[in-house]
This record gives structure tokens, sequence and C-alpha cells, in this order.
């Protein structure tokens, strides 16, 4: 379990492990996101770490304390403390504050629109703000556990305790409440707009068909779900929590309903972060033992590009040409490939 | 378990409204004692230290679906675990403070269900601050209170300056009557040795050991022994002989059971388990040290309603006497059913 050797399996797997450009963060990563071509490591706490595919590291101090959340649109990164600041930062790495919570609540959630809406929370409460600066809020029963906005239209999903709820800033209607017991946490919309996914606090997701609400158990994982990651197109939903890349297929009309999901990139180790290729049916995969794979969806081929070292990975990434991708890890170590 | 040691201790901190918890809190912050606390409180404003690392929670208690009602947990607390763990390193021990209403039920069974919590964090010991002068009313009329004496592994009774000798002996007699094995310190403005409230590693199996005098002789100041073989009218008090009041609680109680013969692991174990499935609702705490038949190891188990968790702890000691305890606090417990199912588990 202990050392992953390559070397010594008969179909032996490719290294590409020396075509990294290693970059020795220091401090831990929570996630990491491509703005050009530049990465932007976003620390577990006070700053985002910039660098580029030669290894040129710039370090901007953003947050007093923990970052709890972080999204982008490849435009920007906006990013939430426990110090109550929503954070942007431009491709140049300017800063701006977009908003501070008065009573200095922790900023649990974030979530970007492609029309420049921003959308994050703080306890039960919601807010959106538009590219013009007008803000709402909307409380929901019990603290959001995730927030989501649809590709389509200004609708935004706010997971919660027992359910989501669909929220249409710009409308009077009232929104809608998808229903099922249980904690709801991190929540996505299918590229086609057609489903839309949690995962639960219990080693679960749960999905439903936006068309009829018709339910999705997706279940069995021995873990928390805490990474989803769409394929490109929209076809499967590759997910962390078990030994293997659990992807649920999303090409016909019911979804994963009454399907098994391909189970790819078997290890002894959890795996920790998910990410599709922009482009392409391949992913990048993270374990809790620090192994980095690509592995491609067709035939489970793997690539390896990080061995097992130190601590888990937390963090994937690709730009958006799917030239570059950059891993980060809970022990401050990070990586650039370039493809 | 040596990695336990690298887990941040969690001391849940609870009492009635105005017992004084928040004295307590203002105390651990402000003392110079070297380390840094995070706290996580429900009412914000209340404490008066400037600290970071104050977190305002509401107590969002939450049933886990896996088909069992007793089985709650606080999901807040799992949201801003989370969200601590990205500062570790910053402080070395978390307390969190609850309602005065709050069960703290939740709070414990948080740390035993949630896979993510207990990688990080291990719980501690409930402290509980009660206030001398209204406890023994809040016992009769607030079921929240008589909760939090019984869940207690630590109590602060508070304000002993505010009642007379005799009060206070009355009050204590409540409390043990309650709960004998929580280790109760008298103090007037929450004045009590941090060491007394904090480290004190009441969950933590492997220390099951170090905490078995009072575990076995139930309480600090006095050693008769409480083992409720009394067949006296509830709601009466009686005098042992030594001036100690002994009252009887008319819905929560303890109950100690103890054998000197070996007891049989492959229906002892059944038994707890059908035991704290069918009245875990009722069973608020249990803990055990057993001497199990054929085996030259202790095993001991603690629980929390309907989870249990449990291990070999090490070899019986040469001259050691192999007796087996276990204690359940809780409501309306089926005393003699109880008994009667733990003396089958005997080996004849």
């Amino acid at each position: 379990m202990k050392e992953f050797d390559p070397g010594e399996a008969p179909s032996s797997i490719v290294s590409i492990t020396d075509r990294v450009k290693q970059l020795p963060l220091g401090a831990a990563v929570g996630s990491v996101h491509f703005l050009g071509d530049r990465a932007f490591f976003v620390g577990a706490e006070e700053s985002v770490a910039i660098a580029t595919i030669d290894g040129e590291i710039t370090r901007t101090e953003t947050h007093f304390g923990a970052i709890l959340c972080a999204a982008s649109d490849g435009k920007r990164l906006v990013t939430g403390g426990d110090d109550g600041k929503l954070i942007a930062i431009d491709a140049k790495g300017e800063i701006s504050t977009i908003a501070t919570d008065a009573k200095r609540r922790w900023i649990d959630n974030v979530a970007l629109h492609s029309d420049g809406t921003v959308a994050w929370s703080a306890g039960k409460t919601a807010f959106v703000r538009n590219p013009k600066g007008e803000e709402k809020t909307f409380e929901v029963p019990s603290t959001v556990g995730g927030l989501a906005f649809a590709p389509k239209g200004l609708r935004l999903a706010i997971a919660h305790y027992n359910g989501v709820t669909l929220w249409f800033p710009n409308m009077a209607a009232n929104p809608e409440f998808l229903e099922w017991a249980g904690s709801h946490l991190a929540v996505t919309f299918s590229p086609d707009n057609k489903f839309l996914v949690t995962a639960m606090h219990e080693a679960a997701m749960h999905g439903w068909r936006l068309a009829d609400n018709r339910h999705m158990r997706m279940s069995g994982y021995p873990g928390r779900v805490r990474s989803m990651s769409w394929s490109a197109g929209g076809k499967g939903l590759a997910t962390s929590g078990a030994d293997t890349v659990i992807v649920w297929p999303f090409t016909s009309k019911d979804g994963p309903m009454g399907k098994e999901p391909a189970m790819l990139a078997p290890m002894p180790a959890r795996v920790a972060v998910v990410a599709c290729h922009p482009k392409n049916d391949i992913m990048a995969v993270g374990y809790a033992d620090g192994t980095v794979l690509m592995v491609r969806f067709e035939d489970g081929a793997e690539i390896l590009v990080r061995r097992n070292a130190g601590a888990a990975v937390s963090a994937l990434g690709w730009n958006a040409k799917g030239t570059l991708l950059a891993f980060g890890t809970e022990d401050g170590d990070a990586g650039i490939l370039e493809m | 378990m040596a990695e336990a040691s690298q887990k941040i201790p969690v001391t849940v901190l609870t009492g009635y409204l105005g017992a004084g918890k928040t004295t307590l809190l203002n105390r651990i912050l402000s003392e110079n004692h070297g380390k840094k606390y995070a706290v996580i409180v429900n009412e914000f404003g209340e404490i008066g230290i400037d600290n970071d690392l104050i977190i305002g929670a509401d107590e969002e208690v939450f049933e886990m679906n896996n088909g069992c009602i007793c089985c709650t947990v606080r999901g807040d607390l799992v949201r801003i675990m989370d969200g601590l763990m990205k500062r570790k390193g910053k402080f070395d021990a978390i307390i969190v403070e609850t309602t005065g209403l709050a069960d703290p039920a939740p709070v414990a069974q948080t740390f035993f269900v949630d896979e993510d919590v207990q990688k990080n964090a291990r719980l501690d010991a409930v402290v509980t601050v009660a206030d001398a002068k209204w406890l023994s009313d809040r016992l009769k009329d607030a079921p929240e209170a008589k909760n939090q004496i019984a869940f207690a592994d630590v109590i602060v009774l508070n304000k002993t300056d505010l009642v007379s000798k005799p009060e206070l002996a009355e009050v204590e007699a409540r409390i043990r009557g309650i709960n004998p094995y929580a280790k109760l310190h008298r103090t007037e403005r929450c004045q009590v040795g941090l060491t007394d409230v904090l480290e004190r590693g009441a969950f933590d199996l492997d220390r099951i050991l170090e905490i078995e005098p009072d575990f076995l002789e139930a309480g600090d100041d006095h050693d008769h022994d409480h083992d409720h073989h009394h067949n006296h009218d509830h709601d009466h008090n009686h005098d042992h002989g030594h001036g100690l009041k002994h009252y009887h609680d008319e819905d929560m109680q303890s109950l100690s059971l103890r054998s000197e013969k070996p007891l049989d692991p492959t229906k002892f174990m059944p038994w707890l388990q059908n035991l704290v499935a069918t009245e875990g609702q009722k069973i608020l705490r249990s803990k055990g040290i057993l001497a199990f038949t054929g085996d030259d190891d202790r095993y001991v188990f603690q629980g929390v309603h309907m989870m249990l968790e449990g291990d070999h702890q090490r070899k019986w000691k040469d001259g050691e006497k192999r007796e087996s305890r276990v204690v359940f606090i809780g409501r309306e417990l089926p005393e003699q059913a109880i008994r009667d199912g733990f003396e089958q588990c005997i080996t004849t």
C-alpha cells in the first residue's frame, strides 16, 4: 500500500511524472483554478498563490483566516472566507472586495454565473449580486450546504437540510423546492440543464430529473462524496468517495436511473478529487495517498502524473483549452503539467 | 489509538441558562495557559474576549438517514469543524458551547458518526455548569437541565456562595441521584482549575483506566458506594450515617452492574447491542470495563444512546481483581430487565 511502483505492473502504467513542473507552495491547497495560462492555487487559509508553467510563483494575501469556498468562471476567481469577506481576483492578480458580511459570518459557499452575477451564502442566507451591483437575498430553512447556477437562465440552486430550493432571483414566482430527507451539501446542474445532483452528508448522492422532479438515488459509497465533475459534454458525472472513480452515466433521458456506474482507476486509497478534461473524454484523479492519475473514460487507461507521497490531493484543475493540468495537496505540494 | 493524541480535543460546555457557562468560557479564553482555543458559541457577543477563532453557530440538529431515530447530529458542527480544520495548527483545542436548553447528545453523537469529524477531532468531555441556587428547582421543571447533569463527565457546581451548607448538600445529593459518576467541583464564579475541566479524556477508551477511581467510587469527595440496591420510597431522602442525603430521581437514574465472575462474550455483546438498540433512546451514557471468560485482556466500552464503541484495552495485571463493571445513566431505565439480562451473561 505504501509504494505504488508503476514499473512492476505487467501492463506497466505510463508515467509522465518527470514532465510535471514542481511548485513547492508550502501551504495547504484548497482548490486550483486557471485564469488564462496561470494557475491560481487557493490556499486553505489566507492567500492565493499564482503560478506560471515556468514555475514562477507570486502570492497574494486575500483573507484573514480560512478560505472556505472558491469559484471561477475563467475570467475571475471569487473566494469566501471565515473573515466574512467575499474577494474577487482577476487574471492579472488584482484583488477587489465584493462583499463583507455585516456580522462577520463565515462565507460558506460561492457560485458564479456566466453573465457576471455572483452568488454566495452565510448561514441560512443566500445572496446574489448582478453585474450592476444590485443585491438580493433569500433565506432557506437551514444552513446553506451548496450553491450552483443553472446553465440557462438566472436560476440558483440552494442545497440545505431536506432538499434543494431553486430560486429565480429576477422573478416574482415562488421558489421551487425539491425535497429529499437528509443534509444536502454540494450541488450541481448537468450541463444540459436536465438534471440536478447533490452530494449528501451521508455517503450518497441524490439527483432529480428537472422535467418531472423524478428522484435518482446514487449510493453505495464508503465515504462522503466531496468532489463531483461533469465529463466533456455532460455524458457522465465523475465522483470521489470510493477507492475507484465512480462515473454515473447521463447520456439517456433517464440519467443514471436503473444503470450501473462505471468504476475506473481502482487504487488502494480513496479518490479525493476528480476533474474532467474540458474537451476530451479523460479526467484527472487525485487520491488520499497523494497519487495523481489521468484516466481515459473509454477503457480506464491510466497515466501516472504524481506518485503517492505525503498528504491527500486536495485540488485539481484544467485550463479552458485543456492544455494545462494543475494539482495541489493538503501538505502544500503542487505542480503543473503541460499536455 | 496512538493517533488519538494528534486529534484535536473538543470540550462540550453545557449548562442551563444563567448557570455561568459564559463566565467559565471567558476564564478559559483569558487565562494565561499558553493554549489557544477555538470556540463555537451559540450566541455571539456574550464573550468579551477578542478572538478570531470564536465562531457563531446555529444549533441545527439533523437526523441521520440511517433509520435510527435517536441518531441525531449537529449539522452546523460538521460544517464548522470542516472549516476549522483549514486552520489546523492555529489552535490547540475546541470548545463547543451549547444553548441552555440544548440536549448534549447530538453534539456528542456528531463525534461518533461523522467520518470527517472523527478523523480530525475527538470528544474530550461533556462539562456541565450548574447553578447551586437554582439547579434543584430546574431539575423539577426543566428536563433539559436534568439531561445536562445526566450526560456530564464533569459538573461545575457554581455560585456555591449563594447557598447555605444544607442547601449545597441538598443540591449535590440531587446531582448524585442522577449522575454519581461525573467529577463534581464546587465553585464560586466558576473558579475551577482549568485542568479539571479541559483535557479530561473522558471519551478516550484508553483512559477509562485512568478515571477508574471516580468511575468505581462514584464521586471525588466521599467514597460510599452508590450501587443502587436501595428499596426505599421514591423522592424521599434518607441518611446514610455520614450526613449525606441520598435522592433517587423519579425519571433519571444511573444503574451500576457488577460481576466478580467472568462474562461470556458470546452472550454479553449481543445482549448489550440489543439493549442499546431497543432502549437506546432512554440510555444517555453507558460505560464498562469487562472481564471475559478465557480472555486475558480487559475489554472497555462506552456509548451514547444507541452508539457504542469498544476495544480490548490491556492485559489484566497479576493480582488485579478481574471484576466487570457496567454503568448506565438514563431515563426510566428498565432496571430489573437490565439486571436480569446482565446476570444471564455471567459464565456459570
